[in-house]
């Protein structure tokens, strides 16, 4: 038999903390293995060598979304899981995010948590939780933390996570419901939030050439009280854009706001060329998703259902 | 270093059949199905997680198998194309590729089998959105799709489709 990855040692976790001192008992050369989706295809390269890996896929109630006072999604949770709950209805900025991810078969296997300790620059989760303002809570060999997403993802590749820690759970606050959190204007369908996540893509097992992350709270039908908007795929992180930000939270939202807002994108975009398409397409890419994502965020903001879908070109 | 390469032992039923066999853990899934049981009907395109041409259903659910260690199916279900005919009958879905020539040289085919039957099982009456999305992780490089869009309609105009 053919055998692409290095021979390892395979270890079973029972629960996190058997995770945990499994990996501090073993050192440097054992890994965690969540789906699997993005470190077998590293390992099959040889790009990945680890001596041991350290299987959370068999500890039981790793897996599922809590709804109740915020959201809690668990770290093995898979995409497809996430992208088919009823409970992230209120966040559909989640479900645009998690049923775009590559085709079927990696979102039946790929977890959120694996998503997040990867932190590969064209992953689509590190966007959208930058968005939404997410904490990642862990477990290591000093006991548990809560990180907030910002500070969570570093750099390409690289997460706070320290060595032998694991992400256990993603939290994410519910967004202010419309009707709830702001009274304006005397209509109590004003002050609701809306969220959505648009990813250029060439085909569904690709990762994105480009993408936007939306999260807007209305203070009144077309102003905002809060905005963030998110860049993915184009930097060694994904990227904040304040000037896009500020623009909507500056006063009504009409056509030239929308420009304004693609522009403010397009000027922080740092695209690189490469297979997947040249430094100003993906800039001009970049900036027309920001318009669409807004667009949607909107419309979702004023309780219109909106479906959003990744965009294949 | 490893002293010697380390093996584990695994107890997975395929196609209704549990088989339990000790394996270097580095065994990937579609080789434990081709190698191990010589179940060839799954096949390894680009061997890259892109193609879809190892698709089988883990657990009821699609999963590429040249990107799954075999010890992840554990005390799993694992469905082959070789699974899906019963008592010498196509399965539907089988069926319909065969009357709507679903395909060419056939190499994908296998893959294309299990992630329709998967969408049909979400979608019992698929819109061609919903047939898109289902199989957007399998390429055929021969039919342009076409018949096969049109096999996915066919079952879902017609019989249950089971499993
Ligand atoms: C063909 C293909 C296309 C893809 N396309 C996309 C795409 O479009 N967008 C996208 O975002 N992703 C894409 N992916 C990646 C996919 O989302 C992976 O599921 C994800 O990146 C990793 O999750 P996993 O559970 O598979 O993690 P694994 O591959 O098991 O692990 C990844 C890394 O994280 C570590 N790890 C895993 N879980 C934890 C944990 N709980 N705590 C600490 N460390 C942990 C592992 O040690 C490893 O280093 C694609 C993958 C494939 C194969
Ligand atoms: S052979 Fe597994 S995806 Fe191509
Ligand atoms: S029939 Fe030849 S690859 Fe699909």
């Amino acid at each position: 038999m053919r055998m692409y990855p290095a021979a390892f040692a395979y270890h079973r976790a029972q629960s996190y903390s058997d995770a945990v001192s499994q990996i501090c008992q073993l050192g440097e050369d054992a890994k965690f293995l969540a789906g699997g989706q993005s470190l077998i295809p590293l390992m099959k390269l040889r790009l990945s060598t680890p001596r041991h890996l350290v299987d959370l896929g068999f500890i039981p109630g790793t897996s599922y979304i809590h709804g109740n006072g915020g959201l809690r999604l668990g770290a093995l949770t898979r995409h497809a899981a996430i992208a088919a709950s009823p409970d992230v209805a209120r966040l559909s900025i989640l479900r645009d995010c998690a049923a775009g991810i590559a085709d079927p078969q990696v979102r039946h296997m790929g977890t959120i948590g694996g998503s997040l300790a990867e932190a590969d620059p064209t992953g689509d989760w590190a966007p959208v939780l930058l968005a939404t303002g997410a904490t990642v809570k862990t477990l290591g060999p000093n006991g548990e933390r809560s990180i907030d997403i910002a500070e969570f993802i570093l750099d390409a590749y690289q997460t706070g996570l320290q060595p032998a820690e694991l992400i256990t759970e993603i939290a994410i606050p519910l967004p202010p419901q419309a009707g709830t959190g702001h009274q304006s204007r005397g209509s109590a369908r004003w002050g609701g939030s809306g969220g959505a996540y648009i990813a250029l893509k060439r085909c569904a097992p690709v990762y994105a050439s480009a993408s936007v992350a939306v999260q807007l709270t209305l203070s009144d039908e077309a102003t905002c009280a809060d905005a963030r908007v998110y860049l993915g795929v184009l930097g060694l992180t994904a990227t904040r854009v304040p000037a896009a930000e500020e623009v909507l939270r500056s006063g009504t939202i009409i056509d030239k706001t929308m420009e304004q807002v693609r522009r403010a994108v397009m000027d922080i975009a740092e695209p690189v060329s490469d297979m997947r398409g040249s430094a100003d397409y993906k800039r001009q890419a970049a900036g027309a998703l920001a318009k669409l994502a807004v667009d949607a965020a909107l419309r979702r903001a004023r309780r219109e259902p909106v479906e959003v879908s990744h965009l294949y070109a | 270093m490893l002293d010697a390469i380390p093996r584990v032992r695994i107890s997975v039923t395929v196609n209704g059949r549990q088989y339990v066999r000790e394996l270097e853990a580095r065994t990937l899934l579609v080789q434990f199905l081709r190698e191990e049981l010589n179940l060839t009907g799954t096949h390894i395109g680009c061997d890259t997680s892109y193609c879809g041409a190892c698709t089988v259903m883990l657990n009821g659910q699609t999963v590429k198998s040249c990107t799954v260690f075999a010890f992840q199916a554990d005390g799993g279900q694992v469905l082959t194309v070789e699974g899906l005919a019963k008592d010498g009958e196509l399965h539907p879905v089988q069926q319909a590729f065969s009357d709507c020539h679903g395909f060419q040289c056939g190499y994908c085919t296998p893959g294309f089998l299990l992630s329709s039957l998967h969408l049909l099982q979400e979608h019992p009456t698929p819109t061609e959105w919903d047939i898109r999305k289902g199989i957007a992780g399998n390429t055929c490089r021969c039919t342009g799709y076409q018949n096969i869009f049109k096999a996915i309609r066919t079952v879902a105009g017609g019989e249950n489709i089971g499993h």
